[in-house]
């Protein structure tokens, strides 16, 4: 089974107090730190398995810049037996794009399976990898939590409100969003992303893919950015943690709950 | 001007909420607009859930067949294209649901309109929509605009329109075709599985001690687990948790779990994702600890604290034991 796998490096924004640039439409991201979006990471993972088990190729695509190749070496590292990454020069691709982008870039590959991530943790918009189904004219599946080839198909399980899963059967070829918790990503040694180091990663542009500027006008676009209230929302307690603790307690036992 | 469109969403034979959330957005919507708001709805024969809808609606177009008794990829984008190409809604709305995100992306592509997802709020400037929608988890919110088009596409959020009116249309049902050249679905639905199941139920605590990312390690869980014994509190947890393997799913609080309201949710290391923060609405008071005090739970916390969980979790262990 052939495998392309779509991935994305994203900001690590948890525990970080975001900053707005001077053109009010997006982040400073100079000074944040790069990871694989977690979703992202699963698919990697997803798409390894299955051909551990049933043989073919993985292939990790990316659309960005040098510094984001580091994913697709990770991915490499993990098992991906190539990479592609396509540069988008100046452009910033809106969702709409990076799927239009992905598209040209896959189809003339050879797959059964196209794997992304659900929604990327910066722009959350979800969006990216059904649209590349439809692009592809693929079936699709989103919010995959388990997969399991069977016959020209694969029986797949998403993730539905309310502690549901819906079970049904997707006709490969297809494209499935995976939903973190899928599996146990495999740890990731430096010495893995050396060794990696010799395995193909081809860069395209654009214009290699055969792309016009005209080609690539957003559907959407950011007009500004802003951080949500702060004054909002909790009362804080402050104090040291015994004062803290006893407060909690307090406002437990005035909330009906005793200890 | 085209209407705008509510796609309706049923599950076992019950409309659910958002359905009823995006009418009332619309029918705002449609009075600034001055344009007609038109429920579709694909249900099975006789499912009757239309004479719900046509309180909320000027139209209310039923697609009705044994094969849309439940929610189908290809049979939803096969229909819907057909009719927005016919009808060029304005504006069509989706729910930002699970079934939403697996066909809203395709319905945007094969119709050509712009599509925004997990919307906030919907603003109009110069009688095009703009959207207000989170990024980074909700530590950032963005407004975006749209490129020109006959009509625009938006998933909404769950939960952030309020339905705080009675609907009091009365709508026309109208009957509609399955167009003659829908493909056959590549994917048919087998069944749906209960997951959440087991032995701790976590929706009838008083008190949930829960726990998030923030726990950092499987083996921090148990320091957890006894604070909640000493509280005589339920352990519940958020998703990161549950996808990392540390605790089961029956344990885990929000959209994709359990819906909770107990009378305290005292929240460690738990940054606060809306799919989290949607199961806690029913919570009466709400007690946060997070080492980053820009954290999204704060904004929906009754009380915060901006520290290590641990350290609280050892101070508070400290207060009982001595009491």
């Amino acid at each position: 089974m052939n495998i392309i796998v779509c991935i994305k490096r994203v900001p690590l924004t948890q525990e970080v107090d975001l900053e707005i640039d001077d053109t009010g439409k997006k982040i400073k991201e100079d000074a944040l730190a790069y990871v694989i979006n977690d979703w992202d990471n699963y698919a990697i993972e997803a798409a390894v398995q299955l051909q551990e088990a049933l043989g073919g190729d993985v292939t990790a695509v990316t659309i960005g810049c040098e510094d984001d190749e580091e994913v697709l070496r990770r991915a490499l590292a993990m098992g991906a037996d190539r990479a592609i990454r396509i540069d988008p020069g100046n452009l910033t691709p809106d969702g709409y794009l990076n799927a239009r982008i992905l598209a040209k870039s896959i189809s003339e590959l050879d797959y059964d399976l196209i794997l992304t991530g659900v929604q990327s943790e910066d722009q959350n918009t979800g969006m990216v990898g059904i649209m590349l189904a439809e692009q592809l004219g693929l079936a699709h599946a989103a919010i995959t939590n388990g997969l399991e080839p069977d016959d020209g198909a694969a029986k797949v399980r998403v993730e539905l409100e309310g502690g549901i899963d819906e079970v049904s059967r997707v006709q490969l070829p297809a494209l499935l969003t995976i939903q973190t918790g899928i599996n146990e990503p495999r740890y990731v040694s430096i010495m893995g992303i050396r060794k990696a180091k010799k395995k193909e990663l081809k860069v395209m542009s654009l214009e290699e893919l055969g792309f016009t500027a005209e080609d690539l006008t957003p559907q959407t676009r950011i007009e500004e950015v802003f951080l949500p209230p702060e004054t909002e929302g909790a009362e804080m307690i402050e104090g040291n943690p015994a004062e803290m603790a006893e407060t909690i307690i307090r406002i437990m036992g005035e909330k009906g709950v005793t200890v | 001007m085209g209407d705008i469109f509510v796609i309706a969403e049923h599950r076992n034979g019950e409309i659910r909420d958002i359905t009823f959330e995006m009418l009332q957005k619309a029918g705002a919507l449609a009075q600034d607009l001055s344009c007609n708001v038109s429920a579709v709805l694909l249900a099975g024969p006789n499912e009757s859930f239309s004479s719900d809808l046509s309180k909320w609606a000027d139209r209310v177009l039923v697609f009705e067949d044994e094969r849309l008794k439940t929610y189908n990829s290809d049979l939803y984008t096969g229909i819907l294209t057909a009719l927005v190409r016919e009808q060029q809604p304005f504006l069509t709305l989706v729910g930002h649901t699970s079934w939403g995100l697996d066909y809203a992306p395709a319905l945007a592509v094969r119709t050509g309109f712009p599509l925004a997802t997990d919307v906030n709020d919907i603003l109009l400037e110069d009688g095009r929509p703009q959207v207000i929608r989170q990024m980074y988890g909700g530590k950032l919110f963005s407004r975006v605009s749209f490129e020109q088009s006959e009509g625009y596409m938006i998933t909404v959020r769950p939960g952030v329109f309020q339905v705080d009116t009675a609907g009091d249309k009365t709508g026309t049902v109208v009957s509609q075709n399955l167009p003659e050249d829908l493909q056959s679905p590549r994917r048919e639905f087998l069944e749906f599985e209960e997951t959440a199941a087991g032995d701790v139920d976590i929706t009838q605590a008083d008190l949930l001690v829960s726990v998030g990312r923030g726990v950092g390690e499987a083996d921090n869980i148990s320091a957890v687990q006894e604070l909640a014994d000493l509280l005589g509190g339920t352990l519940s947890c958020s998703r990161p948790v549950v996808d990392k393997n540390w605790l089961p799913k029956y344990h885990q609080v929000g959209t994709s779990g359990k819906s909770v309201k107990p009378k305290v949710y005292l929240a460690l290391g738990i940054s606060g994702a809306f799919q989290h923060v949607a199961g806690i609405t029913g919570a009466d008071c709400v007690i946060a600890v997070n080492k980053d005090k820009k954290a999204p739970i704060f904004r929906v916390a009754d009380y915060g604290i901006a520290d290590d969980l641990f350290t609280v979790v050892e101070a508070l262990k400290g207060k009982v034991k001595s009491a």
